[in-house]
């Protein structure tokens, strides 16, 4: 078998939380510049497990935090997002993505109204894209200021007691509904706090200043319930929830709409336009894509990867898996596709082409594992 | 105890007379982590050495198992189909993906024992 440790780590940059990942016994790989933990000693299986029925913490320190500020900041973000960004109420957070001219996906990122009279968006963004999507704002919007926090740490914590264990070191911060945004304060720290996450768990993202980092890792880590969770059980976490990967599940060749987005995009900008491709999405809203984002459960047991050719029955190729994988809460294989619409509907009985076998999957709704949101 | 012998790719082979039981080594398990599906050969493939034999796939990937001597396939385990898992648990027990009958024994002879192996691996880092 071809030998999967990976070399030349020398020129990847580190989080914050490097050199704990390490004592903690993760293996360490490249991940978009970044020499990022994929498990730890107890595998992805058990990780993944653990964040579901428990509180997983994660290092997403490699993603991109900024603040945009200005006058009208929203509605100049209006013109290259699809969402409602200046419909969001001061602490509330809302899921879009930057679009091309053709409609096509740059990439996906979360933006939160934050508190205060004076417009301030914070936005997260991919790590793999951020320093693309940094550039777009400033060719695009240069008269806000875009301000990059380079300096913070992102951490998730996510699952069933993250909620618990959180309010211990943040009082209140259990009441706090899904999608909200706050700053918070503990002992002279400033952290800013959304619930979300990537999971499909209740959860919060916590943004911490990094000389502070480590030590706010520990604090939680010392809750038994808190375990450190690798990208491995990241992806089959969120995959398990259908939530997109960029560069994967959407991209420049796929729409918000083709994706399964649509309900990003509010009723104002459907009906007024004004984001690029809103020709395309809008008619694509009006008469349906020519192909769907789909989830697909295998029948077997052989995991079916990115890549993978999608048919019918009789062989017809009708489309492609942009993700796959083995579904540790399902104990089953289970994939992301795109198929021509005629074949999305929930039941529809296709095959998933492995190593030139058929093999027999069908259409069902995502996400595949319940999400679990804090709606308060 | 039966010689065992290894492959740069990380497969073991246990010879017993002319047959030879082959897996994957424990480095290779724990570097793949957790196995969640073993594909095997047909009984009767005739297998060359160095063509493929099984595939692994963790959680994250699909990785190939190469024949490391040619031979005709003669069993495979079964076991696997149902507790993948055992790959993790016990590589060069329970964990055994199959068994060739052996052509030519100087294959055998000229792959790596265990302690090339391990300094094989020790040079991987």
């Amino acid at each position: 078998m071809a030998d999967p440790a990976i070399a030349a780590k020398d020129a990847l940059a580190r989080t914050p939380l490097y050199d704990l990942h390490v004592a903690q016994g993760a293996r360490i790989v490249p991940f978009a510049g970044y020499a990022m933990p994929v498990q730890y000693k107890g595998g992805i299986i058990a990780e993944h497990l653990h964040t579901r029925e428990k509180a997983g913490l994660f290092d997403v320190s490699h993603m991109g935090q900024a603040v945009l500020s200005g006058i009208d900041a929203a509605r100049k973000l209006e013109t290259l997002v699809p969402a409602d960004i200046a419909g969001l109420a001061p602490g509330r957070q809302r899921y879009t993505q930057f679009l091309d001219e053709k409609g096509g996906i740059l990439d996906d990122l979360m933006v939160a109204r934050l508190p205060g009279a004076e417009e301030r968006l914070g936005l997260v963004v991919n790590a793999a894209n951020k320093e693309a999507d940094f550039a777009h704002l400033r060719a695009r919007l240069p008269d806000l200021k875009l301000e990059v926090l380079a300096d913070r740490t992102l951490l998730a914590l996510q699952g069933a007691k993250a909620a618990e264990v959180l309010s211990q070191f943040l009082p209140g911060i259990e009441t706090m509904a899904f999608m909200s945004w706050c700053e918070a304060e503990r002992e002279g720290t400033r952290l800013f706090v959304s619930r979300s996450g990537y999971t499909g768990e209740d959860g919060y993202e916590i943004s911490v200043p990094a000389e502070h980092a480590s030590a706010f890792a520990a604090r939680l880590l010392a809750d038994e319930r808190v375990a450190l969770i690798g990208l491995g059980a990241r992806d089959s976490l969120r995959l398990e929830a259908g939530l997109c990967l960029h560069g994967h599940d959407i991209d420049t060749t796929t729409s918000p709409i083709e994706a399964g987005l649509a309900w990003s995009i509010q009723k104002r900008r459907r009906q007024e336009g004004g984001f690029p491709g809103a020709g395309r999405i809008q008619n694509e809203l009006a008469k349906g894509p020519a192909r769907r984002r789909v989830g697909l459960e295998l029948a077997g047991k052989a995991p079916a990867r990115e890549g993978a050719e999608v048919t019918t029955r009789d062989g017809k190729p009708i489309g492609r898996l942009t993700s796959g994988g083995f579904a540790p809460s399902l104990g089953r294989p289970i994939a992301m596709a795109y198929v021509e619409t005629t074949f999305a509907a929930p039941g529809t009985e296709l095959n998933i082409i492995v190593r030139g076998t058929p093999l027999a999957a069908r259409v069902v709704p995502m996400p595949f594992v319940p999400h679990r949101y804090f709606r308060g | 105890m039966s010689d065992v012998r290894y492959t740069k790719d990380h497969e073991y082979v246990r010879l017993d007379g002319d047959v030879a039981t082959i897996g994957i080594t424990d480095h290779a398990q724990s570097q793949l982590g957790d196995i969640v599906f073993v594909e095997l050969p047909a009984i009767g493939k005739s297998l060359e050495q160095g063509g493929e034999a099984a595939v692994v796939e963790s959680v994250k990937a699909a990785s190939e198992v190469y024949a490391p001597l040619a031979g005709e396939v003669v069993e495979v385990n079964g076991a696997l189909e149902g507790e993948p898992a055992k790959v993790n648990a016990d590589p060069l027990g329970d964990g055994w993906f199959l068994k060739l009958k052996v052509k030519d024994k100087s294959q055998f002879d000229a792959l790596m024992d265990e302690a090339e192996y391990n300094a094989f691996v020790a040079t991987l880092g």
